[in-house]
């Protein structure tokens, strides 16, 4: 048992070195230029509903929200954001963007399953622990400003 | 409609998309789990109130990447809180995001509906 | 004659004789490399059916019937179809073993199927229980990537080291001796399964299951040297030594793992999943599946078999037993590589 461990480690220390290594600074490079520009159609976004729907501050950020996300869900719809993921990496996964094309994608293909127990039990097998871990993290958070 | 604005956005957005690049590539997370960290971080960074001055500062630049998901949790949570004491601190955070989480539920499960997967080339 | 070496490998006495083989495959697989060796290129790979899966399992329904028609018989004349997929439960081996009604056993060695049911299937001859035995194995890969990865519109980066799953299905048929009646180039009889080699589950702990390669290369070496040892064979007894789905780096790692027990297999080696597709293809480390071993080796290399351009190979299927289940369990990714010996006589 003793010697098969030990040769586990010598062969994974040999993968490890041998690996081809991902291009990190190049992705970055990508990862920084797709997010500030999705970040910026953002401001778009939100300079719009301030400046010509002319809503209140909460009113804007929802405004943004829903508008980007129907971005991300439509592009993930007509098949463009996974090329923009295979692209950008973490620059279109970090956006809410993301967070749209994280639903809509494993739910489109559940289809095959029915509308109830595929798509919709699909939507959120990726988002659903962004909400649970987003939600419940904010509870406890509201309950500690109770408490202060 | 100020170009700093767009700048301060281009800039701080790419780069909290770049710390999750970094993550990619040198953990082992996934961009399942990088989506997990991401909104559970902007919820604390929201809470001790750091996340908020990058918001003055950066606007969508803050609010779009998914800390700025966590950020209005936060923020919702702590004012219910001290506005209605614990059932604000429930209610608060899912209310402030309620566009957000209703429009990702409606326009993901329309797109669903109406398009079908493809083969990746 | 003895049948037993070694505690692994076995040595035919009527050696089966490759009766018929057929290939389907997708249409990034056909404009590849091998693409002029393949017997159907699909344009679309959803093939008419409503799902993928469906259209999988039409796949594999429809090579073997390929596969029974050149040997100009009926699926009655085939006793017994062996073999599988990738996909839980064995869905498109299983469903069209049912359209078949060909008496069935499915197997299940992840990327090694075919020379699992190859090897199988030459015992089952040698001993006298069947006259025409199928082998079979399919992988597609939208269904693979929906069970084993992520959505396929999810927008996320390639890692250095992933593989992309074959779309397309392989057959071969085995018989107890010449069909004279087969389609022309089979008719020679002139390639036959001579002795093979049971693999070991090997796990060396990788758990990157982007890393299939690193994960199944110890597995190959491990069968290979075994082989050499067990039959007290050299590399240089053999025209070709080939292996299914390691893709390149896969493969950098059996050559180390190789060299470092002594044997030199660089000038021998070819592996299916690195050969599969074109560098500007954009498939990173090259092909993984089923599908990959299954299709290359009924079509490619039985064809130079055929045409004698190689008269002794080496043929093995690599696999790597993962599950998603697993995987999250924290388990690594354990691999078992067949071995068969095709003869040209």
């Amino acid at each position: 048992m003793n010697h098969e461990t030990q040769e586990q480690k010598r062969y994974q220390k040999r993968v490890k070195e041998k690996m081809p290594k991902s291009h990190a600074l190049t992705q970055c490079i990508r990862a920084f230029i797709v997010g500030g520009i999705i970040c910026c159609i953002g401001q778009l976004v939100h300079d719009f509903a301030q400046l010509v729907v002319m809503l209140d501050e909460k009113g804007v950020s929802s405004f943004t929200s829903i508008v980007m996300i129907f971005f991300g869900a439509t592009l993930t719809g007509i098949g463009v954001y996974d090329k923009i993921g295979a692209f950008a990496g973490a620059g279109s996964v970090v956006p809410i963007t993301g967070f749209a094309n994280s639903i809509v994608a494993p739910a489109m293909e559940h289809k095959f399953e029915g509308y109830v127990l595929g798509v919709a039990a699909e939507l959120f097998s990726i988002a659903g622990p962004v909400l649970v871990y987003g939600i419940t993290t904010s509870v406890i958070v509201g309950l500690i400003a109770c408490i202060v | 409609m100020d170009i700093m604005n767009y700048v301060w956005a281009f800039v701080i957005g790419g780069a909290i998309c770049v710390v999750g690049q970094l993550l990619l590539s040198f953990t082992r997370l996934t961009s399942a789990r990088i989506l997990v960290v991401f909104v559970t971080a902007g919820v604390i960074l929201g809470a001790v109130g750091v996340y908020e001055p990058l918001v003055r500062l950066a606007g969508a630049g803050a609010t779009i990447p998914l800390t700025g998901f966590g950020y209005t949790l936060a923020k919702g949570a702590i004012e219910g809180a001290l506005e209605n004491g614990i059932l604000g601190a429930v209610t608060g955070g899912v209310a402030a995001s309620a566009a957000g989480i209703t429009a990702a539920i409606v326009f993901g499960y329309l797109n669903a509906v109406i398009f079908k997967p493809r083969t990746k080339k | 004659m003895r049948k037993r070496f070694g505690k692994q490998s076995v040595k035919f006495e009527n050696r089966p004789v490759v009766a018929s083989t057929a290939s389907i495959v997708g249409d990034i697989e056909g404009a590849g490399p091998l693409g002029n060796y393949f017997d159907i290129i699909l344009e679309d790979d959803m093939w008419g059916e409503e799902s993928y899966e469906k259209a999988e399992r039409k796949m594999y329904e429809m090579c073997v019937k390929n596969a029974i028609e050149r040997l100009n018989i009926t699926s009655a004349g085939i006793d017994c179809l062996l073999g599988g997929d990738l996909l839980n439960q064995l869905i498109s081996a299983n469903y069209a073993a049912r359209q078949l009604k060909i008496p069935f056993l499915g197997l299940y060695g992840a990327c090694s199927t075919i020379t699992e049911s190859v090897l199988i299937g030459s015992m089952l001859i040698d001993g006298g229980f069947g006259a025409n035995i199928a082998c079979a194995a399919s992988s597609h890969f939208s269904t693979a990537e929906r069970q084993y990865r992520m959505p396929l519109e999810l927008g996320q980066l390639a890692t250095p080291t992933s593989q992309r799953t074959v779309t397309g299905a392989g057959c071969i048929i085995l018989s107890d001796g010449c069909r004279p009646d087969a389609k022309k180039a089979y008719s020679g009889c002139s390639v036959v399964v001579s002795c093979g080699t049971i693999g070991r589950v090997i796990d060396l702990g990788i758990t990157d299951a982007n890393n299939m390669g690193a994960a199944m290369a110890p597995a190959a070496a491990d069968t290979i040297v075994t082989h050499l040892n067990d039959f007290n064979k050299t590399v240089d007894d053999y025209d070709i030594i080939v292996t299914g789905d390691l893709g390149t780096f896969g493969t950098e790692m059996l050559r180390d793992v190789c060299q470092e027990k002594g044997v030199d297999l660089k000038k021998k080696h070819f592996d299916c999943g690195a050969a599969m597709f074109a560098p500007e293809q954009n498939t990173v480390c090259g092909a993984s599946g089923c599908g990959c071993a299954a299709t290359v080796v009924s079509s490619y290399i039985i064809g130079k078999m055929i045409s004698g351009e190689i008269k002794k190979a080496l043929v093995m299927a690599t696999g790597a037993l993962m599950s998603p289940l697993a995987n999250l369990q924290g388990e690594s990714i354990p691999s078992i590589a067949h071995a068969i010996v095709l003869e040209r006589e």
